[in-house]
């Protein structure tokens, strides 16, 4: 049983693997192709790096993911708060059940409904372009908010109510008692909520693709890379990727360990 | 004081999802019983009757990867909660790691290898064998299915597997049960949640995606979600593209309800709680 275990574990991990290490080990290739070797080069990553377009497609990638997590984290917690707060079962349910569609919808629902509302909007305004950097924001916002409701919501349900009626009956003022005592409680949910939306916009495709013109992405900067004859350069780009999200991860792994550790030592 | 904090609270929010959630949907409606002009009509609903055969298609082989995919993660989230507690977080890690990565780049990979010229034909070759077409077939396409949304089915299963608790299945093999039972009727009713997320989270994207069809299909296979994309990229009927939609969305739902029911009725044969 261990050994059969053992071997639909290492299956699994090979054909999750395989793909990925191919790119690898062809990004490094000094021919044009990408499936036969002939030697070791780092030519593409030189040929990725003097690209400007790349690299503008890597700066607008990370603008976009910064603004709209940003936006979604202050919204959504906001947001939380009101759910949270609010007395009404009917209104409740259906903050929530609003919250879910984004997350339901096929992503290509979401990019089709979003790019009608802009060409709707863009007509009855007359514009002759319905879309731009302005609609891929709001869409990118909209489709990270219910992360960041649902990462926030359930610690604000953790939190103990009479610490708060404790802390204004000292003598703090509302707002002050927020800061004080809720928010060092919920702000795990709240950092967590961001990250899940900033690498959620990051990734995106699908949506974007339905919701920009003219402001490109890595993503849809790929997109447009593979509708043509791949040179090992769009390797080198993934290649890269891979190495920064394999960081990413080991960093974020290590610091919730480290934080794990903290809090079984103080009890 | 209180009532009108939390309408300033709630009242962001509340637009904003109105505006960008609930009324797009409805401009879906809308666009999809209307014709380029704005006047009602139902053109782009009798055109779908051209379309059965993509939804069809879709359906089966979104189905079809589910099905393998539940197949492969199964045993995988199984053992995987068996292993030693320290190693599970790494390995769960290296589960998610692939999904990071963007889908276009891990499927324009497989395009390469199961190319007509790329490593797997290569090594046919070498051994003598003549070289096989791997894409423009539906079970490429599959693949791509299988291989994109694997991740999505093991952490959902592996999540419930890793709660549950090891003291009932010792409990049931004291009283007698034997192996396969204890998977039956311990088990099984008791990873349900975790199969049905899985089942949701794989099936969803897959009977909705367009570019794996487009890359491993090779151009001939036109999943619902390829017809959706050429309406509204690149032949602009954005009437046909919303009534193309709104089907997959009903299509959808109506999974989920049958889903849903499903589940219900064989949780209720399972444990007696």
């Amino acid at each position: 049983m261990k050994t059969f275990n053992k071997i639909v574990m290492a299956l699994v991990y090979a054909f999750l693997y395989a793909p990925l290490l191919l790119m690898v080990f062809f990004s490094f290739n000094s021919a044009k192709s990408t499936s036969v070797f002939e030697g070791f080069s780092f030519k593409w990553y030189g040929e990725l790096f003097s690209s400007s377009d790349t690299l503008e497609a890597l700066r607008n990638t990370l603008i976009l993911a910064v603004a709209s997590a940003l936006i979604a984290t202050v919204l959504g917690t906001i947001a939380a708060m009101g759910i949270f707060r609010v007395r009404s079962k009917f209104f409740k349910q259906t903050m929530l059940t609003v919250t879910n569609i984004p997350m339901m919808n096929p992503d290509i629902v979401t990019g089709v409904s979003l790019m009608l509302l802009f060409v709707f909007v863009g007509r009855l305004l007359g514009a002759s372009e319905y879309l731009n950097f302005w609609t891929l924001l709001i869409a990118h916002v909209t489709f990270n908010l219910p992360y960041v409701i649902l990462n926030v919501l359930p610690k604000l349900n953790q939190t103990d109510r009479s610490l708060f009626e404790a802390a204004q009956d000292l003598g703090a003022p509302p707002a002050k008692a927020f800061s004080m005592v809720v928010m060092p409680q919920i702000i795990p949910g709240i950092i967590s909520g961001a990250i899940m939306a900033f690498t959620l916009s990051l990734d995106d495709f699908v949506i974007s693709y339905y919701t920009s013109s003219g402001f490109q992405t890595l993503p849809l900067k790929i997109y447009s890379m593979t509708k043509k004859i791949v040179k090992p350069d769009m390797y080198a780009l993934s290649s890269i990727m891979f190495v920064a999200v394999l960081a990413l991860l080991l960093i974020s792994n290590i610091f919730q360990m480290r934080t794990e550790k903290k809090q079984a030592k103080a009890k | 004081m209180k009532k009108s904090t939390n309408a300033l609270l709630n009242a962001p929010y509340a637009v904003w999802s109105a505006i960008f959630v609930v009324v797009p949907l409805f401009i879906v409606v809308v666009y999809a019983f209307t014709d380029a002009e704005g006047h009602f009509s139902f053109d782009s609903i009798l055109a779908l009757k051209d379309y059965g055969h993509n939804f069809l298609i879709s359906l089966l082989y979104s189905l079809v990867a589910t099905v393998i995919t539940l197949i492969i993660a199964y045993p995988f989230a199984y053992a995987l909660s068996k292993t030693n507690e320290k190693t599970q977080r790494i390995q769960m890690m290296l589960v998610m790691l692939p999904m990071w990565m963007n889908l276009l780049i891990r499927t324009y990979s497989w395009m390469n290898i199961l190319d007509r010229n790329g490593i797997i034909n290569q090594l046919l070759m070498t051994l003598g064998l003549k070289p096989a077409t791997f894409l423009g077939t539906p079970g490429a396409v599959i693949f791509g299915m299988v291989y994109n949304y694997l991740p999505y089915m093991i952490l959902p299963i592996y999540t419930v597997m890793a709660k549950m608790d090891n003291s009932l299945v010792e409990a049931a093999r004291d009283l007698g049960c034997n192996g396969f039972n204890v998977w039956r009727r311990l088990i099984l009713p008791l990873s349900m949640p975790g199969v049905i997320s899985g089942i949701t989270m794989v099936f969803v994207p897959s009977v909705s995606t367009f570019y794996i069809s487009q890359k491993l299909g090779n151009g001939k296979i036109m999943l619902i979600g390829d017809t959706i994309e050429r309406q509204m990229q690149t032949l602009n009927n954005y009437n046909l593209g919303a009534a193309l939609s709104l089907v997959l969305m009903v299509l959808i739902l109506v999974s989920m309800f049958i889903m849903n029911r499903f589940a219900d009725n064989s949780g209720e044969g399972g444990l007696v709680a």
